[in-house]
């Protein structure tokens, strides 16, 4: 049942096939895992071979790496797996392979039926790949579709419990209202101009005298606004501090990295192929949007009691963040959002991850076998009280998220945020810059509220019961963990060895 | 490479102690001991080696240098130097790193081994501070100080320790942020004009900056000075902070974190900026005489014994702002004598009051009253850094605020006049402490052992320093003019001439 061979075999057929196979394996995983679950109903056979296909789709970038020298990276109209695809296809397959690997204990483990969930990470993981890689409104409204349809799913997997449900249901309706919006847009791009491919509609702008007219414009506003649901821009952002705190732990961590980090690459490249980021009206917007974004994620964080809704907060902010370096359009630019994004991605992981950790979990997933068991995960702040103080190295991984969050130094994101910052300093974007400072600061409050609450011994910390998981994190659990918080600091310290891969592979938009 | 060690010793001292407290309970404090003392070992050594080469012009002042890639994409080099100013910081980082862990050896008692960690992760960060020419590697030290000493405050501080750790972080960090800025804007002002991305000191030296945009690169890095300093309207961190650390971290914030805002003015502001710093010297010196003024004043209305001496700290660093801020050669050598002395008696004060602390377990001086009858030593060394403190002739501190007055009569009489006042009032303040603490009746039949062993040797090293300090500056002296005639000799020139 091995994926491998039916893409080997293909090898000599065509090169189209050896490029796309970091997708087609993807794919492949998911109806092998759907059919091994379908004859062998057993979530630890489903969830290694889970892991396997995504190591393999890790693999198979490599390969089609190595090939793009010789072929073109295009795909069909529809593809094109050039460099900046190959990266950010990896670090959303990385990021599945943790979210898969958190899940396995929280949904119950080796006593639940929740193989189906992993069949849905894949094909999350699929869309989120289509997305990055997509050069036309049409594969970018497949991806988009097919990570969104398996995430209402994932939200609303634990079925019997009232938060997820309503979580699922609240991300269904915004996603289908954005789809909707950015659907209209790209209408009216095509209306105007008769073509969906990003390239075509870039050379056609190129033409001195040709602009975006009143219904390119239009369009092109929508497919922003559209877009920005799915970031959770301010001001599209209402929906993501409940799905967050709905959702189970693992699963906002998949929200928060992959859906945001796809959508983002996405329109990256669209701006930069389609030359919508020399439409002045757009650009300001979104300069706007961004003030907007930084503050209001920041000061509505410092409200909160919640950790996942103060990271939902969070997360808005650092979008807000990797906005005022994507405003910024150049190479730089592009380096910029790539690292923070990778950044954002070490860290939200590593962040849901301790909560995911320190929550019981659901673990009834298949009908009738509801446990019982906790109606929620360890999501209040008066759970963490004292937490530095009899599960050390959990409290030391969530700091030392938590202070990546706030861009100290030794962390993936100080680095990030000084690139992000250098990028909007050499374009001269001063206002953004300066909010993205006083955002920073304001951060600091919550970030520090937290931390303080996880050192506080004494009276402070036995206050309250705490209601905290006493059984210790599965192995898997623990390594996958150290190994983020090792990787936030050595690219912390290091970050050389990233920034020469992202200096290689994002050559390819400018 | 000494100098590189001289950052990683702590770092690995740290880590080491950090561990060796789940090994066996105790060894924490001899290792951290043991780290500090080789690092002080080590400076005294660079010191000795260097004198010589300190008192020789052509020697360009730079005593050492080490270099090596680090970020190759953006210009950024692991780009350290001493030259006389840092070493002699350096010297008294790692004096006030043995004093640090010798009055927390038996104040602290809970989670040894991670407090041992942050303070010596602490001290290498400052030394980073000290000896980074590098814009980059510069701020990430001055970042990365901030995060144990917020440890250090929030776990081990006293009653509000959480309202003033986060109080800290905030001010610090957040000004730091406005450096970032700063920093990145003079360095792609320079990448415009060279073609060169880089963030090294030397090459940033010569930049050409428009005059409005030199004036508000220059404020984003008086921004994070001025706090650290503090300079008067950015200085209400500082009492909280100081009044509620642990001993050791009012040591190591008033002899070391503060310095390297002093630290900072003197190393980047003047030199990298030194028009827009000709045109701003009046308003930063009309703020250090108020900072002189107000922090003396503030001092002699407190109850709670370390938060006078974090008042009278506002008042010491304000002398050190006017001293830079007049950049002549008098005027700069007592403000590099000022931020000594004021680490050596202000740190003695802080220990002084951990000793009242840790024996009463009060530091309102209304409840202490008297105690020279109880613990006649210790009220000799209060009476000693007191006096100190208020800038007798004979002692360190008063070599420093001479000085400075000296050379800023020269360029701002009225300002040099004004700043006289404080002798008055560092009197009262200084006097104040001495009755309200020590003279008088026992009224509240205080039994408390006088210094230990221990504790003597701290206080009367601190005190054999603060003399020697006061009656033979020159070793400190020397040191100190050759930053000033090295590579800022250009700009002392040019500020000479807008004086003018």
């Amino acid at each position: 049942m091995n994926p491998m061979p039916s893409a080997l075999h293909s090898d000599s057929l065509h090169f189209d096939l050896v490029i796309l196979s970091p997708l087609i394996l993807l794919a492949a995983a998911a109806v092998v895992v759907m059919l091994a679950a379908a004859f062998y109903r057993h979530p630890r056979p489903v969830m290694i071979l889970t892991l396997a296909g995504l190591v393999l789709s890790i693999a198979a970038l490599f390969l089609s790496h190595g090939i793009a020298g010789i072929a073109s990276p295009q795909v069909t109209a529809l593809l094109v797996l050039d460099h900046y695809a190959l990266f950010f296809i990896g670090l959303i397959v990385v990021a599945t392979f943790v979210v898969a690997v958190l899940c396995y204990r929280y949904f119950g483990g080796d006593e639940s039926r929740h193989e189906a969930l992993y069949i849905l990470l894949l094909l999350a993981a699929l869309g989120g790949g289509v997305l990055v890689a997509s050069s036309h409104f049409t594969s970018f409204l497949l991806g988009l579709e097919l990570l969104s349809i398996s995430l209402f799913a994932l939200i609303a997997y634990p079925r019997f419990t009232e938060h997820p449900l309503e979580a699922g249901i609240k991300y269904l309706i915004l996603a289908g209202f954005s789809s909707g919006l950015l659907l209209f847009g790209m209408a009216l791009v095509y209306a105007q101009l008769g073509t969906m491919q990003f390239v075509k509609i870039g050379t056609m702008l190129a033409v001195p005298d040709q602009a975006l007219e009143l219904y390119g414009l239009a369009g092109l506003a929508l497919i922003v606004t559209g877009v920005g649901f799915k970031l959770a821009l301010v001001p599209f952002h209402m929906w993501t501090p409940d799905v967050y705190e709905g959702a189970p732990a693992p699963i906002t961590a998949f929200i928060a990295t992959v859906s945001k980090g796809a959508m983002l690459a996405l329109l990256l490249r669209y701006f930069l192929m389609a030359g919508a980021h020399q439409s002045q009206s757009i650009t300001f917007a979104l300069s706007l949007v961004a003030v907007a974004t930084i503050l209001v994620g920041n000061l509505l964080a410092l409200l909160q009691d919640n950790i996942k809704r103060i990271l939902a907060y969070s997360s808005i902010a650092q979008l807000g963040y990797l906005l005022v370096g994507f405003l910024a359009f150049d190479q730089l630019a592009i380096e910029a959002v790539a690292y923070f994004l990778t950044a954002y991605f070490v860290t939200m992981l590593g962040a849901f991850g301790v909560v995911t950790i320190l929550s019981d979990g659901f673990n009834g997933g298949s009908a009738g076998e509801f446990h019982g068991s906790a109606e929620r995960d360890s999501d209040r702040l008066a759970d963490y009280a004292g937490l530095f103080w009899h599960r050390p190295w959990l409290a030391g991984v969530f700091t030392a998220m938590l202070l990546s969050l706030a861009g100290i130094p030794l962390t993936m994101g100080f680095i990030g945020k000084f690139y992000i910052v250098t990028a909007g300093v050499e374009a001269s974007l001063w206002m953004p810059v300066i909010t993205v400072v006083i955002g920073s600061i304001i951060a600091l409050f919550y970030y520090l509220r937290i931390i303080t609450v996880m050192y506080a011994s004494g009276p402070e910390a036995t206050g309250e019961a705490i209601m905290l998981r006493a059984a210790s994190p599965s192995f898997a659990e623990s390594v996958t963990l150290a190994a983020l918080a090792l990787l936030l600091i050595w690219l912390g310290i290091f970050p050389t060895q990233l920034i020469d891969v992202l200096e290689g592979t994002m050559v390819d938009l400018t | 490479m000494v100098l590189a060690a001289l950052i990683f010793i702590p770092v690995v001292g740290g880590l080491l102690s950090w561990m060796a407290d789940r090994w066996h309970p105790g060894a924490a404090k001899w290792l951290a001991l043991a780290t500090v003392g080789i690092e002080f070992v080590l400076t005294i050594w660079l010191w000795l080696q260097s004198a010589s080469a300190m008192a020789l012009p052509a020697h360009g002042g730079w005593l050492a240098e080490t270099r090596a890639e680090w970020i190759p994409r953006f210009g950024v080099s692991f780009h350290l130097a001493m030259d006389g100013i840092s070493l002699i910081l350096v010297v008294l980082t790692a004096f006030l790193g043995i004093v640090s862990v010798a009055c927390s050896w038996t104040e602290i008692q809970k989670r040894v081994g991670f407090f041992y960690f942050n303070l010596l992760w602490t001290v290498a960060g400052a030394i980073g501070v000290f000896l980074a020419l590098d814009l980059f590697l510069f701020f990430f030290f001055w970042e990365l100080m901030l995060v144990p000493m917020y440890f250090l405050i929030g776990i081990w501080g006293h009653e509000n320790r959480q309202y003033a750790s986060i109080k800290f972080f905030i001010f610090a960090q957040g000004s730091g942020m406005f450096m970032l800025v700063a920093i990145l804007a003079l360095v792609f002002v320079h990448y415009r004009s060279t073609g060169v991305l880089t963030f090294d000191y030397f090459e940033l030296l010569n930049t050409t900056l428009s005059p409005s945009t030199e004036m508000w690169i220059m404020l984003g890095f008086f921004i994070a000075f001025a706090v650290k300093t503090p300079i008067v309207p950015f200085h209400t961190w500082l009492p909280d902070a100081h009044t509620e650390a642990p001993t050791a971290g009012s040591v190591i914030l008033a002899g070391v974190l503060l310095k390297t805002g002093a630290y900072g003015l003197l190393r980047f502001i003047i030199p990298l900026f030194p028009e827009a710093a000709a045109h701003f010297a009046p308003v930063a010196m009309v703020l250090g005489a108020t900072g002189v003024l107000y922090g003396a004043f503030l001092a002699f209305a407190q109850t709670d014994f370390k938060r006078l001496v974090a008042y009278t700290s506002v008042s010491h660093l304000g002398f050190a702002v006017l001293g830079i801020f007049a950049w002549n050669p008098w005027s700069l050598g007592g403000a590099v004598m000022q931020m000594i002395a004021h680490g050596i008696s202000t740190g003695a004060l802080f220990v002084i009051a951990g000793i009242l602390q840790e024996r009463t377990h009060t530091r309102d001086m209304q409840r202490f009253e008297g105690l020279w009858s109880v613990m006649p030593r210790l009220a000799a060394m209060g009476l000693f850094f007191a006096i100190a403190a208020l800038g007798l002739p004979g002692m360190g501190n008063f070599v420093g605020e001479f000085l400075v007055l000296m050379g800023l009569s020269t360029s701002s009489g009225v300002l040099a006049s004004a700043a006289t006042v404080v002798f008055v009032a560092s009197v009262v303040y200084a006097l104040a402490l001495v009755q309200k603490t020590f003279h008088g009746e026992n009224k509240h039949g205080w039994q408390l052992h006088d210094l230990s062993s221990r504790e003597m040797a701290t206080l009367y090293s601190m005190a054999a320093i603060t003399l020697w300090l006061g009656l033979y500056p020159q070793p400190v002296l020397n040191a100190a003019p050759n930053t000033a005639n090295s590579p800022p000799a250009i700009a002392v020139a040019r500020h000479e001439v807008n004086v003018e």
